[in-house]
């Protein structure tokens, strides 16, 4: 516990929501007295109106839900692959030392501007989306299982061989739960790296859930729901990245 | 995520392995565009491409394309970065402030950015301005978080010398500060680069009529895929190469 419970976690946090709400009330203002264009920014108030009429008309559960499959089947798949690609290149040195750099380059590499490729390959389907999600996020799956595999420390490894235990214990009982925390953050930044990939090329290709959404509300030219539908993947957003962090926290080993 | 240097005796295998490699990559192309297995028109044959790859690099029109995404993301790179840079020393400089806003930074980094293109094109039409807003709203986020974090990792003592001598704000920042965080912030420059890149190449790919991210989408409209390949490969051979030679600039600490 701190020693300045007031002034370390209180004060911040009502600074922060005091500045969001004054700012938010400021554009308000700033609207209805005319010095902000209403037609190019719509009043928060009616933003806030739009979302009973993004869940009743616009059925945005059902949107969630196709980005959500999306995003978990692509999520499921850069696990798969990318912890048995990093085991695979944990175990052929070789092959380790010759492809590394070459999936970091990929990693910081503009993948998602492949997506007209995908589109000629797998049509405008949801195959795309997934498949956009899946090249996005499988470099720091790969990269942070080879991270934690290597670093297991070798106290660790040499009770496994004087247990005599064979390859498939050895890395189900030893190597991959020591492993398992620095996996998860790689699996966590593909994530989230699928996670904006999805929904970006939902919106680019005009299919899916809720990039498509906001593609659809901004041809439409429906101000407020455009916004409340942006702010929407914001918190949902903002709501994966906790989740997955505390997940993170949770599996990091003591200090 | 820091690839580890390929150890001495490995060096020569490795560089034979890596060979192998792209040649048996390019065989597999070559094979399944001669095969019919799929498409033609999807896997062209690699004379096609490298053809189209050399059309490409001899039309002044596209060296035109490049030049207008590049200064695209670089004003976007110079209004998000200094903006990210300023908010990156209050946040780092200020413990109420960093605890008070950089969570929101944190938080909203990762978004997909892509989603405001809309909000971007009404508030700065469908030109240049809304394709350098995307560049500009996509870096400032990775280079006020590593500018923020930067600030924290500077050496006490270096603070104290300068507070000594008395420098005010302004020399604090330049002769303090800012040389002693030189690898976050060169860093943060990196991955801010990075997404400007893609912010700006994709608004391009949405709504634009001219840049690279428009050649690439209209080489798709027209099914021209040599020419979609070729614009591709440039494409990624020209943001690696800037990564990686904006990550020597940081120093041995910056990531690659």
């Amino acid at each position: 516990m701190t020693p300045f419970p007031l002034r370390d976690r209180v004060l911040p946090l009502a600074l922060g929501l005091g500045t969001l709400v004054a700012a938010i009330a400021a554009v308000e203002i700033l609207i209805r007295a005319g010095i902000i264009n209403g037609f190019i920014v719509p009043l928060p108030s009616d933003v806030a109106m739009s979302f009973g009429k993004l869940i009743g008309e616009e059925n945005i559960a059902e949107r969630f839900r196709a980005t959500f499959l999306e995003a978990f089947i692509a999520g499921a798949m850069i696990t798969v692959a990318g912890v048995l690609l990093g085991l695979l290149l944990y175990r052929v040195a070789l092959l380790r030392a010759a492809t590394e750099t070459w999936i970091a380059a990929l990693a910081s590499a503009p993948t998602v501007l492949l997506y007209p490729l995908f589109l000629v390959i797998f049509g405008r389907s949801a195959s795309t989306i997934i498949m956009m999600g899946f090249v996005a996020g499988l470099p720091p799956v790969i990269l942070k299982t080879i991270e934690g595999l290597a670093g297991t420390r070798a106290v660790l490894i040499n009770v496994g061989r004087s247990l005599k235990l064979t390859p498939t214990q050895q890395f189900t009982k030893i190597l991959l739960p020591a492993a398992l925390p620095t996996i998860f953050v790689g699996i966590r930044l593909g994530l989230i790296f699928t996670l904006i990939n999805v929904v970006g090329v939902e919106f680019l290709i005009n299919f899916g859930g809720l990039g498509q959404l906001i593609n659809d509300l901004f041809e439409r030219y429906e101000l407020s729901e455009t916004y409340a539908a942006i702010c929407f993947v914001i918190l949902v957003s903002v709501l994966f990245f906790v989740i997955t962090e505390r997940i993170e926290r949770w599996l990091r080993p003591a200090e | 995520m820091i690839p580890r240097a390929v150890p001495r005796r490995l060096v020569r295998p490795v560089t034979l392995l890596r060979v192998a490699i792209i040649l048996g990559v390019l065989a597999i192309w070559e094979g399944l565009a001669v095969s019919g297995l799929l498409y033609r028109d999807v896997v062209p044959r690699l004379p096609v491409i490298a053809a189209a790859l050399w059309k490409l690099s001899v039309t002044p029109d596209t060296w035109w394309h490049f030049w207008v995404t590049g200064q695209e993301i670089g004003a976007g790179l110079i209004i998000g970065g200094l903006s990210g840079l300023a908010a990156g020393l209050v946040l780092g400089a200020n413990r109420l402030l960093g605890r008070a806003f950089e969570a929101y930074l944190y938080y909203l980094g990762p978004t997909p950015k892509i989603i405001f293109l809309p909000v971007m094109i009404m508030w700065f039409g469908v030109g240049f301005g809304s394709k350098i807003a995307m560049a500009a709203l996509s870096c400032f986020f990775p280079i006020a978080l590593s500018t923020a974090s930067g600030m924290r990792q500077i050496d006490k003592v270096l603070i104290r010398v300068g507070k000594s001598f008395r420098l005010n704000a302004w020399q604090m920042t330049t002769k303090i500060y800012l040389p002693a965080m030189r690898a976050p912030v060169v860093n943060g420059i990196r991955l801010g680069l990075g997404v400007a890149l893609i912010g700006a190449l994709l608004a391009e790919t949405r709504l634009s009529s001219q840049g690279v991210g428009f050649l690439i989408i209209n080489a798709y409209s027209v099914f021209d895929m040599p020419r979609m390949y070729a614009m591709l490969i440039v494409l990624f051979v020209l943001a690696i190469g800037a990564n990686a030679l904006i990550a020597r600039l940081g120093g041995p600490n910056t990531n690659p």
